[in-house]
């Protein structure tokens, strides 16, 4: 994991390295100013030598300007070495999840990569930055300090190295204690959030029920849970400032009594006494500070195991060494297809599966939910890979064309489809890039969306909002096919994509079809008969396996299932529009 | 899913507008759970700064008033010397109590007023009315439960507790600073300005660069979840590259911002400290000066002393100012929870109420059993007479005009009359107002003109917890709560047995499906449900309204994800579920409602025919060019 991330400090090296050098020089100077210090008062303001006194007020001077150099260059460099690690991070992560296979996005949620490439990533930001700034400064001002001790007085030291390993063992023990407590807290404390969360996204559940009073008691108990808990984690580390305190005060007390007695035998002098005594804040403090960092690491360690995760997460699907650029037609062949999404899957999602689509011919795929009509289809643009048996595309197998190619030339206008923020314009151009605003247009005639973009003020210039929010179900379904139509491509595949069009337009964009574009093999899946009614054949899916395959009067005659839906809907063949918009 | 205004959620998030007034508000929250608590806390405070500085001076006569006496001694006598040890010994463990006290005491403050806050928000906002969680992005909602309390929490624990701390420390040495030498007081006051005047620029420009941060971190955020979700899109269209591309430029920026936000905050401390090095060097240089003067009546062990209070002087400054931003953020974020709990709870003015009742002597009476008969029980307000009406389910609207915002009215003059028992349709497509009819039904919205009538009694008179219980209901968007199934189901009726939840559930025809899940019933359903197939979720939603056995029914496209083979399995059970109750049905498949005693055509928020099946079809109108695909 470390390895992992620690790979994406490139370009900023220099800054890393830079840091904690000026963070200790920083540190040498805050060392050196009690020591002139305490030379500024014995020799200079006791014996009233006003020359001693500037004499040690201008080195004082010179620390500080020394220190405050260090300090902020290692300020500025902390700040971009950390910002610019960050900035690699989220780079990398997003470049990766770009590389993705459908099979590796399906195991990620939007909002955890989200959260992946937001707060994970400052949550890293911010240790990385305190690993450089604090990390060096602590140990080396506790290194410097205790140096300085044992230079003054190795007896009167070792009071501070006891003290130290005293705290350093209760410290440990009470930060692996507190870090499980913790640990707890925050499942627990995300399960409450998530309940929240619930009730959030369910209100109107909750309030068609009237069901706020449970969901109240509910959430006491639950938030009642989580105080007990925070109540016990925040016990267990209430002790450590007094604790430190004591062995604080200890010192002091001890090394007073000692230093006492060492004077009176003549063995320390009293400003070595006063230097003694002000390292033992310098000490301590740095290892608090130390304690602290290490609890904010090992916070962040969640964090990083989830970047890391995202880093490391291989696409499934890699191009061939030598692809193949060429998809020679349209023609498509399914051979002894078997397929599962989950590997250790008992039973496959599709199986023994044979097909043979010609280059140009329309299919209409049919069956109920759940029957594997979707899964059928994004074999072919190589979207998932087969577990056994073969898709070929042009007479070759999908695997062994470039995917780039491969994709181009099939295109999938997908079940959730999805328009970007941008206009009309550019979410068409998503199809192709240099496609003139003549060929957008075609298009979304082809779609028969040019009537309704017409109609809005702003006509192709019309801005289209986060996940097409201001179009409805039916336009946004039409500007989908017409950006897949942009690509031109042999194999067009309509994964449900008229849904929420209106019967008599759906009527109109096939007939399109089948006029405009007439060499390009068309597949689309419906749950409308009169959707796939007078496609050349018709698939019937069930349980994932192909059930019957024929013409819609082969079918109605020969195929249960067929008839069946085909009478349901007969029955009332019109809808308003097929699904609800959301 | 009708929804005005949604607040962009890039945007940034709003300053502070009124820090004093959120802040006493909170202190006052604080306090008046606490006070006792508060004041042992003050009191611990006190006395562990007391301990300390009782240390320090300690420290100072050390030498001077122990050790240097007995070098002149020929036999040192350490016994004043032990028994000052002993003396600070014993403040020091008092102090050290005192400050173990203090944090105990803070822990049960902060996490007891953590957990009121919360349940006072969670109440609160299950009060709150259907528009506002239309108006304010969930996002926003739960940062408040999430990233605002977490503030809070580090505000009241050591924020609070450190500038308690920081001020007695700052009068303290202050009094003593000024006892010493008022000269030198002045010149360490003059750098203290030196040094917030500094603060004040650098955090200020450090505060505008978060903001831009904040910023640039929002609008990535935004690019990132457009992205994501559209991930399967840009692998079909091979878009990678330029997204990767755009991607980066949006990086470069948040870089730029963050890295100038850190630098200027990480350069504060060092420039504080150094400042305060500056104030004790020219305190040593002028205070020597004076003392070997002799003009002010400072002497060289005074100063020894005043220097030490010029050090222990500027850290407290330094933490307070450190406290400040955090305080500033944690005020923020109390002013975002205040707003949530300021927002107006749904009103409900309505007296009428449901109950159970039996019939006794062809007069309704009141019972606690599940009779199966239900009661509206109206306490007349000026006589206090009490009056029974049997609840039938009629529902008449009567011009009534709708807008989610008053300036933009979505439903005009629907008229409607619903017989008890009757089955009444909505069909149109979307947008054209079918499921915000229902959602006045259960008034999740209050419309702005015209009158609902249920059962003869104006809805706004009937109390809304008793409306909506009269109504079962299966929203167009399932929503499922983590929990067993068995549970999920019973939420319609939480005194329902096992055997009448399975029952529920067979009648929905989930029964098979739930029984092939792993745990059968007891399947724990996770994130909303999102094990299951939406059509399978459907069929949950539908059993926990036929286990509430309501009086009337609102179906809002129950079925619209359950393939056309499954429906029909389903179908048979709705009718039987819907037998004797009024019912509204909201279907896109026009065969679901072909049965209906009345069939509502809605377009644009209007309605533009009306009548049963038969009578649609020789109309020849909308309804008739739907169902035959003809056009008349």
């Amino acid at each position: 994991m470390i390895k992992t991330l620690s790979k994406h400090i490139k370009g900023y090296v220099r800054d890393s390295v830079i840091t904690p050098l000026f963070m200790i020089l920083e540190v040498i100077m805050e060392t050196i100013v009690p020591f002139v210090m305490s030379s500024m008062i014995d020799d200079g303001i006791n014996k009233g030598d006003m020359n001693h006194i500037l004499l040690t007020g201008s080195i004082m001077a010179l620390c500080a300007v020394l220190g405050l150099f260090g300090g902020t260059m290692g300020g500025i460099f902390g700040a971009r070495a950390s910002a610019g690690f960050a900035k690699n991070l989220r780079q990398a992560m997003f470049e990766n999840i770009q590389s993705f296979a459908f099979a590796n996005i399906d195991k990620y949620s939007t909002a955890g990569l989200v959260t992946r490439m937001t707060t994970d990533v400052t949550n890293l930001q911010n240790a990385y930055q305190m690993l450089l700034r604090i990390c060096f400064r602590a140990p080396v001002s506790l290194i410097c300090a205790m140096t300085m001790t044992f230079i003054i007085n190795a007896k009167l030291a070792s009071v501070y190295l006891i003290a130290i390993i005293f705290l350093g063992i209760i410290l440990a023990f009470l930060i692996t204690k507190t870090y499980k407590y913790f640990n707890k807290v925050f499942e627990k404390y995300d399960e409450l959030n998530a309940s929240v969360q619930e009730n959030v996204t369910s209100i109107r559940v909750v309030k068609a029920f009237v069901r706020e009073e449970h969901e109240i008691k509910k959430f006491d108990k639950a938030a009642y849970n989580l105080y007990k808990l925070f109540v016990k984690a925040e016990n267990a580390m209430v002790s450590v400032s007094p604790i430190m305190m004591l062995t604080v005060y200890g010192s002091i007390i001890a090394v007073s009594w000692l230093g006492a007695n060492m004077i009176v035998g003549s063995e320390l002098t009293t400003g070595e006494l006063t230097s003694m005594l002000t390292y033992c804040m310098n000490i301590l403090m740095s290892l608090m500070m130390l304690a602290f960092i290490f609890v904010m690491l090992t916070m962040s360690l969640a964090s990083a195991r989830r970047v890391a995760g995202v880093l490391n997460e291989k696409s499934i699907l890699t191009n061939p060494q030598n692809p193949d650029y060429n998809v020679e037609n349209g023609s498509i062949d399914f051979e002894n297809v078997y397929f599962s999404y989950n590997k250790t899957a008992e039973k496959p999602v599709l199986s023994d599966i044979n097909l043979s689509i010609k280059s140009g011919e329309t299919i209409g795929i049919i069956g109920g939910t759940g029957s594997s009509k979707t899964s059928l289809v994004n074999l072919i643009g190589r979207l998932y890979d087969v577990n056994e048996g073969c898709v070929k595309v042009g007479g070759k197998d999908v695997r062994s064309y470039d995917l780039e190619t491969l994709r181009n030339e099939v295109a999938v206008v997908l079940q959730n489809n999805v328009l970007f923020s941008g206009t009309i314009l550019d979410n068409m151009r998503w199809g192709n890039e240099n496609a003139t605003d003549e060929e957008c247009i075609n298009a979304c005639k082809l779609a028969f969306a040019d009537d309704f973009i017409q109609s809005f003020p702003e006509k192709y210039n019309t801005k289209i909002e986060q996940g097409g929010t201001n179009v409805s179900g039916g336009q946004k379904q039409r500007l989908c096919i017409a950006r897949a139509l942009l690509k031109k491509p042999k194999i067009l595949i309509l994964d449900d994509s008229t849904s929420a069009v209106d019967t008599s337009t759906d009527a109109k964009i096939r007939k399109a079809f089948r006029d405009e574009i007439p060499n390009t093999t068309k597949i689309i899946i419906s749950q409308r008969i009169s959707s796939v009614e007078n496609a050349d054949r018709i698939v019937v899916m069930d349980d994932g396996i192909i059930n019957a395959v024929g013409t819609h009067d082969e079918l109605v005659k020969s195929c249960d299932i067929y008839n069946e839906i085909y009478s349901a809907q007969t029955s009332g063949s019109g809808d308003f529009d097929q699904k609800g918009e959301l | 899913m009708p929804g005005p205004n949604r607040r962009n959620r890039n945007q940034p998030r709003p300053k502070v507008n009124n820090p004093f007034k959120t802040l006493k508000r909170l202190l006052g929250i604080i306090f008046k759970r606490y006070k006792i608590h508060m004041l042992f806390v003050l009191i611990c405070i006190v006395v562990s700064v007391l301990a300390n500085v009782q240390g320090t001076l300690f420290i100072q006569s050390l030498i001077d008033d122990y050790i240097t006496p007995m070098l002149s001694q020929p036999t040192p006598d350490f016994t004043p010397l032990l028994m000052a040890i002993v003396r600070v010994a014993c403040f020091y463990l008092i102090g050290a109590g005192a400050a173990y006290a203090q944090a105990k005491i803070m822990v049960y403050v902060t996490q007891g007023t953590m957990k009121d806050l919360r349940s006072e928000i969670f109440s609160h906002m299950e009060s709150l009315p259907i528009k506002y969680f239309d108006t304010h992005p969930h996002g926003d909602i739960m940062s408040v439960y999430t990233n605002d309390i977490d503030t809070l929490r580090q505000m009241i624990s050591q924020s609070l507790v450190q500038v308690f701390n920081s001020v007695i420390t700052i009068i303290s040495t202050l009094a003593s600073m000024i006892f010493l030498s008022i000269p030198l007081t002045g010149v360490t006051l003059v750098m203290v300005v030196v040094m917030l005047f500094i603060t004040k620029n650098i955090a200020g420009k450090s505060g505008k660069y978060f903001v831009a941060q904040q910023n640039d971190l929002g609008t990535e955020n935004g690019y990132i979840e457009e992205m994501m979700n559209g991930q399967k899109v840009v692998k079909v269209f091979n878009h990678e590259k330029k997204s990767i591309e755009e991607f980066k430029e949006l990086n470069d920026k948040l870089f730029k911002s963050s890295y100038n936000a850190n630098k200027f905050a990480n350069i504060l401390m060092p420039i504080n400290a150094q400042i305060g090095n500056i104030s004790y060097v020219l305190c040593g240089i002028i205070g020597g000066a004076l003392a070997l003067s002799g003009a002010t009546g400072l002497t060289l062990g005074k100063l020894v002393s005043f220097l030490s209070f010029n050090k222990s002087f500027s850290q407290p400054i330094n933490q307070v100012s450190q406290q400040f931003n955090s305080i500033i953020m944690a005020l923020a974020g109390a002013e975002r929870i205040f707003n949530l709990l300021d927002e107006k709870s749904e009103d409900d003015n309505g007296y009428v109420t449901l109950v159970n009742a039996k019939k006794e002597n062809g007069k309704l009476v009141e019972t606690n059993e599940h009779t199966g008969l239900w009661a509206w029980k109206h306490i007349h307000q000026a006589t206090g007479e009490v009056e029974y009406k049997e609840l039938q389910g009629a529902l008449v609207m009567d011009d009534v005009d709708f807008g989610y915002t008053d300036d933009k009215i979505v439903l005009h003059n629907i008229d409607l009359y619903a017989k008890p028992g009757q089955k009444i349709a909505f069909v149109g497509s979307t947008g054209a107002g079918k499921t915000t009819i229902t959602n006045l039904i259960n008034r999740f919205y209050d419309i702005q003109d015209g009158k609902i009538r249920y059962d003869g009694i104006n809805v706004n008179k009937i109390k809304k917890s008793d409306l909506r219980r009269s109504l079962g209901i299966v929203l167009q968007d399932t929503h499922l709560f983590t929990d067993t199934i068995m549970e999920n189901i019973r939420y319609g009726r939480l005194d329902a047995t096992d055997e009448e939840v399975i029952a529920a559930a067979k009648l929905a025809n989930a029964d098979s499906f739930i029984r092939r899940l792993p745990d059968g019933y007891n399947t724990v359903i996770k994130s909303d449900g999102g094990n299951l197939s939406q059509g399978q979720r459907q069929m949950l939603a539908i059993a926990r309204a036929a286990v509430a056995d309501p009086p009337a029914l609102i179906l809002d496209e129950a079925t619209s994800s359950i393939d056309t083979r499954t429906e029909k399995m389903v179908q048979d059970s709705m009718d039987k579920l819907m037998q004797g109750r009024t019912t509204f049905v909201i279907a896109h498949r026009l065969s679901t409602v072909k049965n209906s005693d009345c069939i509502i055509v809605l377009e644009h928020g209007r309605i533009i025919e009306r009548g049963t099946h038969d009578q649609l079809i020789e109309q020849k109108g909308r309804y008739y060019q739907l169902y035959t695909g003809k056009t008349a």
